[in-house]
């Protein structure tokens, strides 16, 4: 974690405090000089669109809290409270409901570019297994969040989700009961969700820490996938990054009042504002856009055993990419064949969100197969094979070569093709 | 590129998976709602003659629970004055109490007063439509919508389309046809091309001239229609008005802020690419 510069307050007092707990100096060396890759481009905002989504998630979320009522017989009615008679409330509610749904998109947008420039690999395979358990902790919040309005959707979106714990052989019933916390999805149910989802976030806030300690232990990749050789390679974080970052997340932002202001309630399904009636099935129970691959994926396995092992397989499976990619070369810049791939599983990834939201049913079903096996082919099969017949393109020598060579036009360096891995 | 072309092929097997056919109704047509659009609002006159519909047809059988008559009075609505609502309110008898007797009172609405509803509990208004309940009404303009497919969908992102539900209720008020002819129907029921199912347990609740309207608007089943879903889209969303405008102020101001950070960063970076 060395920086262009290390922090020498000037003020005693500050000195003082400093001396016995060097907070400030670690808050400088990370976020003003930790030396930042000078071709990051604008894929690399995300991580800091999504710290910021937690906080806006959390702010919105304390202040519901202290209007919102888990009962059964409340919850409805209190959110139509917090939209109707609380000062702003439906301002915080459609921030919170619709920010949701911003922090996946940014999430996916940070997953695919980690897989686009070979993020994942030596040296940072752990802080991508963090990535992958921020996005569990992610969902598993989202989803519970989802049932505290106690609409129609979320009543039977709890329902189907966790009677999937039953297909667990043997002591699958009892568990079901005893997520529950009863024979049915009920009070207790929502009541257990409810402290839950106001829990997760904190537990995603400190594994949140723990990913960006990791981060700054082995550095940021780049979108050249090499490393960082000379100070000529960075730029001080503030105010280069800072001011980057600050522009991506306003552009966000503008997305994100775009939903919140004027469509609201675009993303949601009109259903979750029918009250939870438990003798009422509505036609089709489908989970929110987020979701949707995955429950395509459940869905696309004849038995349900089989469903729920694929589903939670198509997220476990990410833990593992650091091993299955075989290449030595970071960067889908010069891995002309994965870059194909690369372009191929997001098309499969869009294509299963489609069908999570069609029936089960004829050429739907069929189409979710393959494009199923295809989610875990690239994974387990091309991914791995990729690494020996591919061959990558030369790699520049340096990061700030590669940067003058862009600003200036000047003519491709005759890099060789060196393993950019293992030399720190 | 020929992994794309396989890519695409997969793509086509799933857009070309046959449509099921769920029991749905036929599809409302769009309609033209003065609030409708980035700087859409609601027509104060409209609002005020829903209002009229509601509490003259209606209220006998649907609830408006969360609407108190305060809300009449509220920036944003129907527009009326603090004598007018309270005026309205005190045509309604609310049960209060109980007393220092321990009994049960009516006595007239206040403005702090919600919308009686139609029937003291659920089992009493479904035993009047032979187990069917009618649906409070509060939200039902963001409880209904209609699928426009994916183009369509994709398009009312950029348009700001969010008016499905009031041209939902606008259309099955005005939806009511013959059964066809192999088709029984028994009195309690109608036939209604939007109702999911066709058969609704509400019968055809309005009729030409039945609503006295005082500014010179139509007399209509239509104009009925159409000025009580409006009201519903205000019921559903009373802070739409203030939330557009704010909205407004809050995009000019990201776009302003935006375009700084961005000549910022072009400072900034300026050195750093040279
Ligand atoms: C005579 C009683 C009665 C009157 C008056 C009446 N309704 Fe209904 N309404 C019903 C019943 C009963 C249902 C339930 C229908 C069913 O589930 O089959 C219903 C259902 C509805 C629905 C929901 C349809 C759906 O998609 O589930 C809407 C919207 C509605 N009414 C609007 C209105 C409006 C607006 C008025 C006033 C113009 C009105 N109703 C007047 C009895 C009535
Ligand atoms: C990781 C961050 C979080 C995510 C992804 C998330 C997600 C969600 C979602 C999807 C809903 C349903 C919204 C709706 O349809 O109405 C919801 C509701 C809710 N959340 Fe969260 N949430 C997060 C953090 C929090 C926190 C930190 C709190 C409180 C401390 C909180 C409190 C609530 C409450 C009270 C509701 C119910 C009110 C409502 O439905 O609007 N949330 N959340």
């Amino acid at each position: 974690m060395s920086g262009h510069e290390t922090f020498q307050p000037q003020n005693k007092a500050l000195a003082w405090f400093e001396r016995r707990l060097p907070v400030f100096g670690l808050l400088h060396s990370s976020f003003v000089a930790y030396p930042t890759p000078r071709n990051l481009n604008y894929w690399w905002t995300f991580g800091g669109i999504l710290s910021v989504m937690l906080v806006v998630q959390l702010v919105t979320g304390i202040v519901l809290v202290m209007h919102f009522v888990p009962t059964s017989a409340g919850a409805f009615d209190s959110v139509e409270h917090i939209m109707r008679n609380v000062n702003y409330g439906w301002l915080l509610r459609y921030i919170h409901a619709n920010g949701a749904s911003m922090f996946f998109l940014a999430v996916y947008i940070h997953i695919f570019r980690g897989l686009y420039y070979g993020s994942y690999k030596d040296p940072r395979e752990v802080l991508w297994i963090l990535g992958v358990i921020l996005f569990l902790l992610m969902m598993a919040t989202a989803f519970m969040g989802y049932v505290l309005p106690w609409g129609q959707m979320s009543f039977w979106a709890a329902t189907v989700i966790t009677n999937l714990f039953s297909a667990i052989p043997l002591v699958g019933d009892a568990i079901v009961t005893w997520l529950w916390g009863g024979y049915s999805v009920d009070e207790p149910t929502l009541k257990r969700f409810f402290s839950l989802h106001y829990l997760l976030p904190f537990v995603i806030f400190g594994v949140v820490l723990l990913h960006v300690w990791a981060l700054h232990v082995v550095g940021q990749n780049n979108p050249d996938g090499i490393d960082v050789k000379s100070n000529k390679d960075t730029v001080p974080f503030t105010p280069h990054a800072t001011v980057k970052d600050s522009f991506g997340l306003i552009c966000f932002f503008i997305l994100f009042a775009w939903f919140v202001f004027y469509i609201p309630n675009y993303l949601g399904h009109p259903d979750n504002y029918i009250p939870a009636n438990p003798l009422q099935t509505p036609p089709h129970i489908v989970p929110e856009w987020y979701f949707l691959p995955f429950y395509a994926i459940l869905r696309a396995i004849p038995s349900k055993l089989g469903g729920v092992v694929a589903m939670f397989a198509s997220i476990a499976v990410l833990v593992f990419v650091p091993w299955l990619d075989t290449s030595k070369v970071r960067s889908a810049r010069y891995r002309p064949l994965y870059r194909q791939f690369f372009w191929i599983l997001l098309i499969v990834c869009i294509g299963l969100g489609y069908l999570g939201a069609k029936p089960p049913e004829g050429g739907y079903v069929i189409a979710a197969r393959l494009l199923t096996a295809y989610y875990f082919i690239h994974f387990l099969v091309i991914l791995p094979l990729l690494g020996y017949i591919e061959t990558p393109k030369p790699l520049p020598a340096s990061i700030s070569e590669s940067v003058l060579k862009k600003h200036a036009g000047a003519p491709a360096a005759a890099g060789a093709v060196r393993s950019p891995e293992r030399n720190g | 590129m020929r992994k794309l072309t396989v890519a695409l092929a997969l793509l086509a097997t799933v857009v070309a998976a046959p449509v099921l056919a769920a029991e749905v109704g036929a599809k409302p047509d769009r309609q033209a709602w003065s609030f409708s659009g980035p700087f859409g609002m609601f027509d104060r006159a409209q609002l005020q003659r829903g209002l009229k519909v509601y509490r003259e047809v209606c209220a006998s059988c649907h609830g408006l629970k969360y609407i108190a008559f305060r809300n009449l009075v509220q920036p944003g609505g129907p527009g009326f004055s603090d004598a007018e609502a309270r005026a309205i309110a005190a045509e309604y008898q609310i049960t209060d109490g109980p007393d220092d007797t321990g009994e049960m009172f009516e006595r007239p609405g206040r403005l702090s007063d919600h919308f009686p509803p139609p029937a003291p509990n659920e089992q009493a208004l479904r035993s009047r439509f032979g187990g069917a309940l009618p649906p409070d009404l509060s939200v039902i303009t963001k409880a209904r919508s209609y699928e426009s497919g994916l183009a369509i969908g994709l398009l009312d992102f950029f348009r700001q389309y969010q008016e499905h539900g009031a041209d939902y209720v606008y259309a099955l008020l005005n939806g009511y046809e013959d059964p066809p002819a192999d088709v029984e129907i028994d009195g309690a029921q109608a036939w209604n091309r939007y109702f999911p199912g066709n058969r609704i347990a509400m019968v055809p609740p309005l009729s030409d001239e039945q609503v006295e309207y005082t500014d010179g608007s139509p007399q209509t089943v239509d104009q009925y229609a159409r000025d009580v879903a409006a009201f519903l889209a205000w019921t559903a969303e009373p802070h739409m008005e203030a939330r557009k405008r704010i909205g407004f102020q809050v995009m000019i101001f990201l776009i302003v802020f935006a375009g700084l950070l961005y000549f910022t960063k072009k400072k900034v970076w300026a050195d750093a690419h040279a």
